[in-house]
Parts: C-alpha cells; sequence; structure tokens
C-alpha cells in the first residue's frame, strides 16, 4: 500500500475531500494539519505552485488539487468505487464536479460568506443550486444509490452551508426551495464515514463564527 | 465504426475545439464538425449546453460531453487506440494537474494582457502572471519531444493552444510572452507540436486569427474600462 500522508486542514471542505475518499477505499494515512499562516517547509517542499492544502503523499510522491487526488485515489486503490466504470457517467460525474468546483463554489463562497448582505450574490447561488437539485431528481446521491465523486466534491454544501446559515441567518438552502438538496445532505451526512471525515459541527460553528466577526461582509 | 455517430460542435478560432479536434483525428475516428456562431447561440447550443452554453459539444450515439478536457478523457476511454494519457497513476495526475494550471493561470492571463489595451498596468501584471506559468510548464518540459514523451499525448493537446494561439496574442497585444531565451524548451516544443503532420493540417487560418483577436480585445478593453 505504501506510505501515505495528507497535508491538510480539518476545517476546509477541500481537505475533507481527500480524506473522504481514503476512508471510502479503508487506506490508513497520516493527517498532517497545517497552519495556513504559517505553511510547514514540507508543504511548500510537495506544492510548490500553488503553497495550499490539501496535497496527497503516496510513497513520497505529491499530488496536488482536490479533484486530481480524487482520481489518483480512484485510479491507486480498488474497493469501492468513486466513479462508475461507463465512461459516459464518467464524464458526467467529472462535468458536475468541475461545475461545482468552477462555478458553485464561488457563488456560494461570496453569497454566504464574503458579500453576504448581497441580495444579487444569493439570487447567483441560488441559481446554481437549482441545476444542481434538479440533477439529483430521482437520485438518493449524485453518484446514484451510493456516494459518488460528486457528492464528495459537494461536501461544502452538503455541510459547511447548512452551518454558515445557522450562524448567518441566510435562508439560501432551504427545503422548500431545495427539497433535494436538503435530502441529499441529510443522506450524505447519515454516512459515519463522512461524518469521521469532518470536524464536529460545534467546533465549526465556533471556527465560522469567529472568522465571521473578524472578517465583515464587503 | 461508420454507423457510430460522432459530432463536435465547436467555433472556428476556438483553441478549446481543436484539443478536441486533434485528439479525434490523433485515434483516427471519423467525425462530423459542426460550426456554431458564438456570438449568436443557436437554439441547439443551448439545448445541449444550457449550464455553460459554450463550446466545445461532443456527441457520441446521442450521448452529450462538455468541457474539453472532460471530453479528452472520455474519447480516450472510448478509442483505447494511439493512448493520449498514460498508464500509471501518478503520472495521470501530473498530466491532470498541469492541464488545470494552465487553464487557470496562463490561458486567462495571457489573453486580458492581449485585451488590456488601456491600462498598462494591468496588461504588465496579467504578462507578469502569463511569464511565471509558462516558466513552471518549461520545467515540465524536462527534455522531452513532447509532453507525452515520444508522441503527442493528453497535456500537449491541452497545451497546444501556446504553440499557436499565444504567438498570436502577443502580436495583437505587442507583448513577448514567448521569450525564446527565457522559454527554450517550450520553444522547440511548439515548433515540434505546430508542424506534426495531424496538427498542422488542423489549425484556423492565422491571417483570420489576428484581424479576430484584434476585433475581441477592443471589445473587451472597452468593456473593461467601462466597468471600472
Amino acid at each position: 500500500m505504501g506510505e501515505v500522508k495528507v497535508f491538510g486542514v480539518r476545517r476546509s471542505p477541500y481537505s475533507c475531500r481527500v480524506e473522504i475518499a481514503l476512508k471510502l477505499k479503508g487506506i490508513k494515512y497520516d493527517f498532517i494539519e497545517e497552519d495556513l499562516s504559517n505553511k510547514s517547509p514540507l508543504l511548500l517542499k510537495y506544492n510548490p505552485v500553488h503553497k495550499k492544502i490539501p496535497v496527497l503523499v503516496h510513497n513520497e510522491n505529491p499530488i496536488a488539487e482536490s479533484l486530481v487526488i480524487l482520481e489518483y485515489i480512484e485510479e491507486t486503490w480498488k474497493g469501492t468505487p468513486i466513479l462508475p466504470e461507463d465512461p459516459y457517467q464518467r464524464a458526467m460525474a467529472r462535468f458536475w464536479s468541475k461545475f461545482i468546483d468552477e462555478k458553485c463554489m464561488p457563488a456560494l463562497l461570496k453569497a454566504a460568506v464574503k458579500e453576504r448582505e448581497n441580495k444579487k450574490a444569493i439570487e447567483e447561488a441560488a441559481e446554481l443550486l437549482k441545476i444542481l437539485e434538479n440533477e439529483l431528481e430521482g437520485k438518493k446521491f449524485f453518484g446514484g444509490d451510493n456516494i459518488g465523486l460528486v457528492d464528495i466534491v459537494a461536501d461544502f454544501i452538503g455541510y459547511w452551508l447548512g452551518l454558515i446559515q445557522h450562524v448567518t441567518g441566510l435562508e439560501l438552502l432551504t427545503k422548500e426551495k431545495f427539497p433535494n438538496l436538503c435530502e441529499w445532505s441529510h443522506e450524505f451526512l447519515s454516512s459515519s464515514i463522512v461524518k469521521e471525515s469532518f470536524p464536529p459541527s460545534d467546533h465549526l460553528l465556533e471556527y465560522i463564527r469567529s472568522w465571521l466577526s473578524a472578517n465583515p461582509s464587503k | 465504426m461508420a454507423s457510430e455517430e460522432v459530432k463536435l460542435i465547436g467555433f472556428w478560432a476556438s483553441p478549446y475545439r481543436f484539443r478536441v479536434e486533434w485528439a479525434l483525428i490523433l485515434k483516427g475516428v471519423e467525425y462530423e464538425y459542426i460550426e456554431e456562431d458564438i456570438f449568436n447561440k443557436s437554439p441547439r447550443l443551448l439545448e445541449l449546453n444550457p449550464v455553460y452554453k459554450k463550446i466545445p459539444i461532443f456527441i457520441h450515439n446521442g450521448k452529450v460531453v462538455l468541457e474539453s478536457l472532460v471530453i479528452l478523457e472520455y474519447i480516450d476511454e472510448i478509442w483505447k487506440n494511439n493512448p493520449l494519457l498514460p498508464q500509471d497513476p501518478y503520472e495521470r495526475a501530473m498530466i491532470r494537474f498541469w492541464a488545470k494550471f494552465a487553464d487557470d493561470k496562463l490561458v486567462l492571463s495571457a489573453y486580458f494582457a492581449m485585451c488590456s489595451l488601456e491600462d498598462e498596468k494591468v496588461k504588465a501584471e496579467k504578462i507578469t502572471i502569463a511569464m511565471e506559468a509558462l516558466e513552471r510548464i518549461e520545467g515540465e518540459l524536462k527534455g522531452k519531444s513532447f509532453f507525452g514523451g515520444e508522441s503527442i499525448g493528453y497535456l500537449d493537446l491541452a497545451l497546444g493552444w501556446i504553440s499557436y494561439w499565444l504567438p498570436v496574442f502577443d502580436e495583437v497585444g505587442s507583448m513577448k510572452i514567448i521569450d525564446p531565451i527565457k522559454f527554450p524548451a517550450i520553444v522547440s516544443w511548439m515548433n515540434r507540436f505546430a508542424n506534426h503532420k495531424v496538427i498542422k493540417n488542423k489549425l484556423p487560418p492565422r491571417d483570420k486569427m489576428v484581424i479576430y483577436f484584434q476585433e475581441r480585445s477592443k471589445i473587451i478593453s472597452a468593456t473593461l474600462a467601462k466597468n471600472k
């Protein structure tokens, strides 16, 4: 199996994605919590290009970028698959993962955190969530019957967003507007592997509260 | 397999469309190319790609695949001859990393440097970002003929625009992002790539490209100035 290390930050959804995938495959790893205000020399050595977490190091080979890491995990360790076998279904999973990362995440961070008074930002985020809502129609998970790549990549929506809303009172992801996404989130968080990979809600709530008070909305 | 439906909807000046087309030709796949006017989007485009409303759009036996890098992986999985991606998971991770890096850092900075007609400071910043990105990519060639080794692979196709579009950006923007002294490996790769028998027969006309990107940079520059 070799030596597996994850350089991450437990409160980061990007970091948690990697942990979910490794746990689903039953892979043992060492987790190194990074202080982002004081990045370790090892992190800078393993990710000189972006200097960011998460980084997976397998047998001294570093891999950066969470989506790239997830595909590597899938290809290196058999066992519980994260991607379907069919090439078209795989393409769809990759498409939705890219959509979440490139479109949804920036819009959600803007609406929920950075510009949380901005009505237009909230509307734009809601439009993107609607697309995901429709994609879930008739499915338990984005991956079908089981958690897959897209579910893992949507972890911020499944866990962080609800907690942020609890603190700020934002009503973006609601049962009325997004019944499929809310049901999905419930199913997603019911997985013991997912729960183990996330920081406990009281820790995250405390972190969210202190971050928000230190960073007033633009 | 003549009975297969293989269609590519693209735009004549888009490097993203060419990535897909080069892949199909390298694998000897018969396909139909359909030109889309991206400035006057057809109902078909909006129906096939409602999320992004963009090309390229790849259709294989009724299945619609979007996003050029996703399409490349799909093509490699369906048509197994002349593989574009290596077998080793770590090498695959590296090429995916670098393709994403170039798409995130190099494409937009070079393009917007070209379009910064009004603002010299912004232009200089973008050129710096572009050259820093290119320096990283220079390091990745490591004495190989192609990023794929002896033959063209996924990363060559993903970066292929550098060999032909980036010189046009440099010309239109009166810039010199491609510095042969700083990037000797890339310049040598550019010549090899653009002169490859498949690639050189599937490129947009350069004179038309210059005119097109001159017009685009004027329009975008005006929009950026207005939005300040």
